[in-house]
């Protein structure tokens, strides 16, 4: 089994790491303000809504939608054993509840995780404190739930989907 | 329409959709941020993929506003960068706010298990009940948020 040190996997981790943050910014989903727009609803009637997020959702979705049917027919991903994905399928408490805050942070801000990290490269004021608190609350949520490594363990064959 | 640009989105959605293939097919993961973000502490023995995935992610983002400059936000030929200020009627301060709204968001995308990344497009595309939920609650949840504090 492929060790997730070697260096494949880690350049395959660099260079998505690399297109993510490109797409970021050419979508233009590192602008609160962007967000926000399209999160504001109330301003269909007047015209002052972008629909701009829908398109960015879409693109993503058909790639990856495709890249999840070719890797029905693989055993494995090309550096490493198993594929790791989520095995939990249920719908529960702690899924609507966090879905819930989340919605609530990101109405607020008009950031969610990818674009408040890749705005490092920008760095606009405030971020610093936005990112330790996005920490702290996440490293809270690990003590609340603390199951929340629900993903199987780096060594571990991963449970088929 | 306020400054809709569907190109550059569908563009930027697309370089997200091939980053989040290229580290399933790879390496068999799930390109959510705040899963990545979320275990960097110890215990977890996956650390280095997950720093070298960040940092190249705020690298591509430097990057692609120097190779496409002009965009709108960030890079040379950009406007600065800002975040949101808290609505003036709350009497909250902004740093306070932000604060706020980023302990919600990751205590959130913790016990959620995901966001706009993890389940609006991987979880979404491999068809998952769980991320269909979560997607609907937090879109319909920030849309109300964004409609009470008239944030915008």
């Amino acid at each position: 089994m492929a060790s997730p040190l070697k260096l494949p996997y880690l350049a395959t981790a660099a260079l998505s790491g690399l297109l993510f943050g490109a797409g970021l910014y050419v979508s233009q989903m590192v602008n609160p303000l962007k967000v926000l727009r399209f999160l504001d609803f109330g301003a269909i009637p007047s015209g002052g809504w972008d629909p701009s997020l829908a398109f960015v959702m879409g693109g993503g979705l058909i790639v990856m939608f495709f890249a999840v049917r070719l890797g029905k027919r693989w055993n494995a991903p090309l550096f490493d054993g198993a594929f790791r994905g989520p095995a939990y399928n249920r719908v529960d408490r702690p899924l609507v509840i966090g879905a819930a805050l989340f919605g609530v942070g990101w109405g607020m801000s008009g950031i969610c995780p990818g674009p408040a990290i890749s705005l490092i490269a920008f760095l606009p004021a405030n971020l610093w404190i936005y990112l330790a608190a996005l920490f702290v609350g996440s490293y809270a949520g690990s003590l609340i739930i603390p199951s929340s490594g629900r993903e199987p363990a780096a060594d571990s064959p991963a449970p088929a989907e | 329409m306020e400054a809709f640009t569907p190109v550059p989105a569908l563009i930027g959605g697309v370089l997200v959709g091939i980053a989040s293939a290229l580290l399933w097919l790879g390496n068999g993961r799930i390109a959510g941020i705040s899963g990545i973000f979320g275990q960097l502490l110890p215990p977890t023995r996956t650390v280095v993929w997950r720093i070298v995935f960040l940092v190249a992610m705020v690298l591509g983002a430097l990057t692609a506003s120097y190779l496409v400059p002009g965009l709108g936000v960030g890079g040379p030929h950009g406007a600065p960068a800002e975040l949101v200020k808290a609505p003036s009627w709350t009497g909250v301060p902004t740093p306070v706010w932000l604060v706020a709204a980023g302990i919600l968001t990751g205590l959130g995308t913790k016990i959620g298990n995901g966001c706009t990344s993890g389940h609006g497009i991987c979880g979404l595309a491999r068809l998952s009940v769980r991320s269909l939920v979560a997607v609907a609650i937090f879109f319909g949840v920030a849309i109300v948020t964004v409609a009470v504090t008239r944030i915008v």
